[in-house]
């Protein structure tokens, strides 16, 4: 069967490979949940990208509704063209304005959808879609129209822990908890992301990386993502290797470590660890 | 084929449904898991599991469906923090005893020697005096004779388990770790909220109107909403002292969440049955106590009584004069408690213990009958159900 594996730009351990296959296969949605930067929003894109599907995306915020996503009603305007004495006005589709999950019903081939964190919207939202991701169709109540998927789409949903999602909705999914990454599984993410990165200054990056994690205390553990986007950094300014090797054993700030560390406090700790580590030698 | 995974899981505790048993045949028959066991773990794991708090109680049960080990007992093991086992050992040992472990090399030591034993050990150990195990002189495991004995587990919990408990799991870290039921919590409140907003419909709902008005494209739609009442008065009796505290602190929390639903809110506790005095203060329990017929006397019947306690005690402390485990009560609680529901129009008693689990106690039987059956238990449901014979 023609699955998921990893990409030259992503790569997906096996277990997350058999979770996107049976989600594919029996076509029903994937919640993937996981640390802030670990890649899952990036996945949908690759997972699209590998099946050759147009991926359609929507982003959730604290505002937004589930009917939002199916259609909106623009009574508004229809309240003003009924005013103006315009013709339109008397044909009420006219002004049903069509949400994502929608377009992903009516496209022409089979579309991939991503539902980015859902957790940030209101309590209610996930259970608002059950039926809608459950059947994948909806009904428009002003036309007295069913709206059903042609093609049932590939849903990935992703979570970022913020909210508990409910059980009847959880039970519809296929789920998958992204992992950090282990060291070596990291040192062929660098490889694919920068493969003319110097081999001394990936290594040496990766223990400092490592090293930080490991710090008790800091409030956002540095993650893939940001890892990336220090190395790239590195590679910009073009610094040694040696400019990470540290002479005391334990800690030291990094340079250019505003790519890793993401608020002050961190800072703070850190440069309090580093310079106890100092006075300790 | 799969089924006594599914119910190795929900004996587990994890919530596997037929759902999700159905859909994970689904994926086998298109052979997704194809024939590799790794694949089949994976697959079983995408399906079955949607919380990663739970991935490692599916390791585990996954390991003894397949491999043929010998059970755990997954519900009772938990790890053991070393932080845990501090406050176990300063709660039962004397200072004698204390002085004793000194002389093993402190505490630290003790902890220590007990990774190292767990590190080596593999199977399950009687007997002896090294080893891990039940009924030995090793500082570690149950039932030992040795002072510095650190007791691992409780019940019948033997030594095997604790070893699996300490193996390494990768997903470990992950188990409980969220704060449990905050969903649920948000959702009663919406719910204890709705009492408030009762009878016709009989006020004008502005936005509504306007919003209707403009979806029939300007012709005028009226839209009503029940008047706001804000007439619930509530008075909270809450058993207080042990086992109760954690729940009491979320009633009281919960209640006073939705306090600005309600005209009034009162709280009074109590210690396991209402007797003839209740108080404000707990810390000042003894001196500052107000007694029951003052508040009957002080709120009115059109109050809703809500009684939160579990309900676990002897029955004697329901049903005789003097049976208080704190004091004489002349009148029995029995007396008290229908006296207070014989008052109140409406009451109820939240009981935050499972509600399966009622029916082997029988205090709670007692008391559920003096409640005509209006006891609730302290979940999303049972509020619902609880607001709804309130506001009958």
């Amino acid at each position: 069967m023609a699955g998921f594996k990893s990409t030259e730009r992503y790569i997906a351990s096996r277990d997350l490979e058999v979770a996107v296959n049976a989600a594919v296969t029996l076509q029903r949605p994937l919640l993937v949940k996981g640390e802030p930067g670990t890649g899952k929003t990036v996945l949908a894109h690759e997972v699209a990208q590998s099946l050759g599907m147009p991926l359609i995306e929507w982003h959730i915020k604290s505002t937004t509704k589930a009917q939002q996503g199916l259609y909106e009603y623009d009574a508004v305007s229809r309240l003003r063209d009924g005013q103006l004495g315009d013709e339109r006005v008397r044909d009420i589709s006219n002004y049903i304005v069509r949400g994502k999950l929608w377009d992903a019903f009516e496209a022409e081939k089979q579309v991939l959808v991503l539902i980015d964190e859902i957790d940030k919207a209101d309590i209610e939202f996930p259970n608002d879609l059950l039926l809608e991701l459950d059947r994948m169709q909806f009904f428009v109540y002003e036309t007295r129209k069913t709206i059903a998927a042609r093609h049932r789409p590939i849903v990935i949903i992703t979570s970022n822990n913020e909210k508990e999602l409910p059980d009847a909705f959880l039970r519809r999914c296929f789920f998958h908890y992204i992992r950090f990454p282990d060291r070596e599984t990291m040192e062929k993410i660098v490889q694919t992301h920068y493969p003319d990165i110097r081999k001394d200054l990936a290594r040496e990056a990766l223990n400092v990386f490592f090293q930080i994690r490991e710090v008790p205390g800091l409030k956002k553990k540095p993650a893939t993502s940001e890892l990336l986007d220090w190395l790239k950094l590195l590679m910009v300014e073009d610094l040694p290797p040696d400019a990470l090797r540290s002479n005391e054993k334990h800690v030291v700030i990094p340079p250019l470590h505003g790519a890793l560390l993401k608020n002050e406090q961190d800072v703070h700790l850190f440069e309090r660890l580093a310079f106890l580590a100092r006075r300790g030698n | 084929m799969f089924s006594h995974l599914v119910l190795g899981l929900r004996s587990a505790g994890l919530p596997a449904s037929i759902t999700e048993y159905l859909t994970l045949m689904g994926a086998m028959k298109a052979g997704v898991a194809e024939y590799s066991v790794d694949d089949f773990y994976y697959l079983a794991r995408a399906t079955l599991v949607k919380d990663e708090r739970h991935l490692d109680k599916f390791d585990r049960v996954f390991a003894t469906c397949f491999k043929g080990l010998e059970p755990t007992d997954v519900l009772k093991v938990q790890d053991l923090p070393e932080e845990w086992l501090r406050k176990l050992a300063e709660k039962f040992l004397t200072p004698e005893e204390v002085a004793a472990i000194e002389t093993l090399g402190g505490f630290e030591a003790l902890m220590e020697r007990l990774k190292q034993l767990l590190a080596e050990q593999d199977s399950r150990h009687q007997g002896g005096s090294k080893w891990i195990g039940t009924a030995g002189t090793s500082p570690f495991g149950a039932y030992g004779a040795n002072p510095e004995g650190v007791r691992i587990g409780q019940d019948k919990s033997r030594n095997r388990t604790a070893v699996k408990v300490w193996d390494k799991r990768e997903f470990k870290d992950l188990d409980d770790t969220v704060e449990l039921g905050t969903r649920g919590m948000k959702l009663a409140l919406r719910r204890l909220r709705r009492f408030a907003r009762q009878g016709a419909a009989t006020e004008l709902d502005l936005p509504d109107t306007i919003l209707a008005t403009a979806k029939n494209a300007g012709s005028l739609d009226l839209k009503m909403v029940p008047e706001r009442h804000n007439t619930v008065k509530v008075l909270l009796l809450l058993d207080i002292g042990g086992s109760m505290d954690d729940h009491v602190k979320l009633t009281e929390e919960l209640f006073s969440a939705a306090r600005s639903e309600f005209k009034h809110l009162e709280h009074y506790y109590f210690h396991n049955c209402p007797y003839e005095r209740v108080w404000k203060n707990n810390r000042r329990r003894h001196e500052e106590v107000i007694p029951t017929w003052q508040v009957l006397r002080t709120y009115g019947p059109d109050y809703k009584l809500v009684i939160v306690g579990d309900g676990a005690m002897s029955p004697y402390e329901i049903n005789m004069a003097g049976g208080s485990v704190e004091h004489w009560n002349e009148e029995a609680g029995s007396v008290w408690l229908e006296r207070l529901t014989g008052h109140y129009r409406r009451s109820a008693w939240l009981n935050p213990t499972p509600k399966q689990s009622w029916g082997h106690v029988r205090s709670i039987n007692m008391l559920n009958d003096l409640m005509e059956g209006r006891m609730f238990p302290l979940t999303v449901n049972g509020i619902d159900d609880m607001t709804k014979e309130l506001s009958r």
